[in-house]
């Protein structure tokens, strides 16, 4: 297993690397020139090419990209445009906000999500069971920032219970979290739900449930050990690709709630061509996300000793020690 | 005569699916004595296997429910016992070998521990007792105890059905239902398997259902033999009783579909027409519209009567004449029968 | 199991012979009651945007003076916005916008999916390695990052959103096809096609495809309702469809600055988006349960 993680870890490093190749290519061919928007309209074009020029602009594509890549492997993503401010120093107090919001969300989605699954499946066709199918339809077909904007209008301007938008003020600071969290995961929460409870029912009509059962183990048994182990290798094989639609996520989220995270800072970077604030926050975005993703297919690896096997195997074949198992 | 065991009485079982109710079991009487093997014979989906799930009482409910009957093991019926005491039974004294050992296990445990689980739950052993149990179990069923640690996708389908037996056997329980547990085997690796549980049965004193189609298992392992046609025992009786002196069409039927190799005909003689629909049951004699010998006037639908002693078979051509003629289980399919229409077949 | 057995035998009545798979299908969406709900309000919804000249009273760019911030009244059902506009109105012409948007990158995203899907599918081992590998790296770009990062390179309007969100979107459903393409190689029928010496090609898209188009179009009706809100976010944040043009999603954003006084100018675009999503999603719901009885019941 841990050559498996290792490897994966190298991998990690690869996919960064793509991803910043990608960024940059892609904010190459943005339109609008930094240059001009940092001196204003009424710039002389002698301007624009000594500030083009200070900023390392006029230089040839490989040679930038070759710059950004090894800055960023030194988490050096340069300084904002506009700011002047160095885009890491920025990180240092948004990050933390960030990923507090992304990981917050992702646990609820994961801790509230799959029990509710589980237990919809369990009493099916109760009232409980439709509840839970009715809101978690409800709260897959939301938009984020109109669930946001919602929240905003019932708990801030009508019932004034919780802070509309920022991250300090009169009211206590965890306040101001609620609801960013809450429109960040719900939509996240309803689809674990219903995923979860349509891969337990599966399985539960599984034969080795059965063969379970007619072993004569306590129902709590044969639920929590034989069915839901099985029933959670779908979900949480899905479970990646949902936590990196939260990281997405909290760009909107950010923006509805005034946050003053990643996203945030991201946006205003799109808005005013600040490059490097740009590949910065999706550089520093898409490794939560890589990390997050990486921590999800080792779970599943855990779970499904089929996969476990393979990679098993794989490191035996390149000359590894076979990993026990076999006493 | 020996004792006997494993007694069902009037047996009926109904699955209702989409508003629509489908007899699956409808009045089933069958005794199993204590070391014997009894052999359930019949097509896909006439409700053998139901019969096996009612007596552990795994029949998923919402769908399937047992209206009525009982079931007495060693004298204690079944159905009436509280889950709890249900649960030392299964797997216990009663265990299940299934039909399909491809999904039978569960593939997120070790073959070990999954047949040491049935072990703790039924004995009071540590970890270490029930670990020994197992090898010896894989062992007797001949897979090396190196592959305690294995999982199930690591072993062939041959070798699954022998974890599932050996977690059969584990508790040593006094009655196995197996249901089909050859069909999904190669025909080299039936025989084996099939060797393998009678010497284990013979070695414990074991009785056993074993549910099957395929007529030459039958022929090898059984003492008595039912012949189950839509729910319902068309023809009961010894082995002798069935193979050599079968006597209703549909046991007559299944012998024609086999192949003879002293035979000259080159066809075989297959029974026509398809299973009938179990939301649908034909009204009287249920096998009536496929039987070759019906010629219309059958009408009512036909009891058991015992045609020479410990051979019962149910069909019009013993009934007919002898309407008021009782053989010893009339009473209860009768009584089946009104319940049956009052459940609105 | 029953329910199998009694699927076979009703097919051997002779009145229901033809009975095809399509037409069970339909036989057991129609008779889901969410499903045929979700069905007739997405209709009435497409049908309202479809005749949006015939039906809204206004020009959806018509801004009434008079009637700045106004709520609803008996001439503007749903009220006015910040300029005077007709809310009923910009909401018919945004929903051509909106439903155009989901649509269109679905069924974009569907065929390139299917395309690429099949190909990888097909040839597996190494083809499939280094495509599975190209998908990793495009997906650790979280979507609605990728599609702000592409829509601010390329600026806004729809063609660029498109293009911005089919890009985001493609490696996932590559990866479903490609699962299913994977699943389908390993059938017997497949190695009966090639017994048979049929090209790849008509193995790929004659045998294969057809088996995959189904449980793929059903997927990607999932999807149009995820699309219109990614879409309807993209707008939101101000990329995506700008202002003055009429889209939900940047209806809602130009109404957020009068939340606190005017939240109808946000709520009912809202409350249109979340209606659509959701008949969208329980038609998805309903036709996913029709293709494949097991799932219910």
């Amino acid at each position: 297993m841990w050559r498996y993680i290792v490897k994966r870890l190298l991998w990690l490093i690869v996919i960064m690397a793509c991803v910043g190749v990608i960024i940059f290519t892609i904010m190459w061919f943005v339109p609008g020139d930094p240059a001009q928007i940092i001196l204003g309209s009424g710039a002389t074009n002698e301007d624009i090419a000594r500030v083009r020029e200070q900023l390392g602009l006029d230089r040839p594509y490989m040679v930038q990209l070759g710059e950004f890549l090894i800055n960023a492997c030194r988490l050096d993503f340069g300084e904002s445009y506009v700011y002047g401010i160095p885009v890491i120093q920025e990180f240092a107090t948004r990050l933390p906000r960030t990923l507090g919001l992304g990981l917050i969300s992702m646990a609820l989605n994961i801790i509230i999500g799959i029990p509710l699954g589980v237990n919809a499946a369990i009493h099916r066709n109760t009232i409980w069971d439709q509840g839970v199918l009715v809101l978690a339809m409800v709260f897959i077909s939301v938009p984020q920032f109109f669930l946001g904007l919602l929240m905003v209008v019932l708990f801030s301007v009508q019932l004034g219970w919780l802070p509309p938008f920022g991250i300090s003020g009169s009211y206590p600071t965890w306040m101001y979290w609620i609801m960013p969290v809450l429109a960040n995961s719900l939509s996240g929460m309803a689809m674990n739900a219903r995923q979860t409870r349509s891969a337990a029912l599966e399985t539960i009509r599984a034969d080795f449930v059965t063969t379970a059962r007619a072993k004569g183990l306590p129902e709590r048994t044969v639920i929590y050990k034989h069915m839901l182990p099985n029933a959670l290798i779908p979900v949480v094989n899905s479970l990646g690709m949902q936590l990196s639609m939260v990281v997405g996520g909290t760009v909107v989220i950010e923006t509805v709630f005034s946050f003053p995270g990643i996203g945030q800072y991201l946006l205003t970077g799109v808005n005013s061509r600040d490059y490097p604030v740009v590949r910065g926050s999706v550089m520093i975005l898409a490794l939560f996300s890589a990390v997050i993703t990486l921590l999800v297919d080792l779970v599943y690896a855990y779970l499904d000793p089929r996969i476990k096997a393979q990679y098993v195997n794989y490191a035996a074949k390149k000359g590894g020690s076979k990993k026990g198992g076999k006493k | 005569m020996s004792e006997e065991f494993l007694k069902i009485n009037d047996l009926v079982v109904e699955y209702s699916s989409g508003g629509q109710i489908v007899q699956a079991v409808n009045g089933v009487n069958l005794t199993v004595q204590k070391g014997k093997t009894l052999g359930l014979v019949g097509e896909t989906g006439a409700g053998k296997t139901t019969i096996a799930k009612s007596i552990l009482r795994i029949l998923p409910t919402p769908p399937a429910k047992i209206k009525q009957g009982e079931i007495f093991l060693d004298g204690q019926d079944l159905l009436k016992l509280p889950e709890k005491e249900m649960m030392k039974v299964r797997g216990n004294r009663i265990a299940m070998i299934f039909q399909d050992p491809m999904t039978a296990l569960n593939p997120t445990m070790t073959v070990g521990d999954q047949i040491s689980e049935v072990v703790l739950q039924h004995n009071d052993y540590t970890k270490q007792q029930a670990q020994e149990r197992t090898i010896e179990m894989l062992e007797l069923v001949g897979i090396a105890s190196v592959r305690y640690m294995d999982y199930p996708h690591q072993f062939s389908g041959g070798m699954k059905q022998r974890v599932v037996i050996a977690m059969a056997l584990a508790c040593n329980p006094e009655l196995i239902l197996a249901d089909e547990p050859t069909t999904a085997l190669d025909v080299t690796i039936q025989a084996q398997v099939l060797d393998m549980m009678r010497e284990l049965r013979e070695k414990f004193n074991t009785s056993m259902i074993l549910i099957t189609h395929d007529l030459g298992v039958v022929a090898e392992t059984c003492d008595d033999v039912a012949v189950i046609y839509a729910g319902e025992i068309v023809e009961y009786g010894t082995r002798e009783h069935i193979f050599r002196n079968p006597q209703h069409p549909y046991t007559l039927g299944l012998f024609g579909s086999l192949p003879k190799l002293d035979d000259d005909s080159k066809r075989l003689s297959p029974i026509h027409g398809l299973p009938p629909d179990p939301t649908n049951l034909p009204e009287g004699c249920k096998f009536g519209p496929r039987c070759p010998e019906c010629k219309g006037e059958c009408g009512k639908d036909p009891a058991m009567v015992e045609i020479e002693p410990g051979h019962f078979v149910r069909c019009c051509k013993f009934t007919a004449g002898q309407n008021a003629q009782s053989a010893q289980k009339p009473e209860n399919s009768q009584k089946a029968k009104t319940k049956n229409e009052r459940g609105g077949v | 199991m029953a329910n199998a057995a009694t699927v076979t035998k009703a097919s051997s009545v002779p009145k229901r012979k033809k009975d095809t798979q399509l037409r069970q299908i339909t036989r057991r969406l129609v008779k889901s009651k969410t499903a045929m709900l979700g069905l007739i309000v997405l209709v009435i919804i497409v049908l309202a945007c479809v005749f949006a000249p015939l039906i809204a009273p206004y020009d959806p760019n018509y801004m009434d003076y008079t009637s700045l911030n106004a709520g609803s009244s008996l001439a503007h059902i749903m009220g006015c916005d910040n300029l005077g506009r007709d809310i009923f109105s910009r909401i018919l012409y945004g929903g051509r916008m909106s439903l155009m948007l989901g649509f269109t990158v679905a069924v974009v995203g569907m065929v390139f999916g299917v395309f690429f899907g099949c190909i990888v599918g097909y040839y597996g081992g190494q083809v499939d390695n280094i495509a599975m590998r190209i998908c990793d790296v495009w997906m650790a770009i979280p979507g609605t990052l990728l599609a702000i990062v592409i829509s601010s390179a390329l600026g806004s309007g729809f063609g660029y959103t498109v293009l911005a969100l089919s890009v985001s979107g493609l490696p996932g459903s590559v990866r479903g096809t490609r699962a299913m393409a994977l699943r389908e190689r390993e059938m017997e029928y497949l190695e009966a096609a090639k017994a048979m010496n049929c090209s790849k090609m008509k193995i790929m898209f004659k045998h294969m495809m057809p088996n995959i188009i189904a449980p793929t179009i059903v997927g990607t009706t999932g999807q149009i309702g995820g699309t219109m809100m990614s879409a309807a976010g993209l707008s939101y944040i101000g990329l995506g469809i700008q202002p003055p043009t009429a889209e939900w999603g940047a209806m809602c954003s130009s109404a957020r600055e009068y939340l606190t006084k005017y939240p109808h100018e946000m709520l009912w675009p809202g409350f249109v988006i979340l209606l659509t999503v959701l008949a969208i999603n329980l038609l998805g719901d309903g036709l996913r349960d029709a293709m494949d009885p097991r799932l219910k019941d």
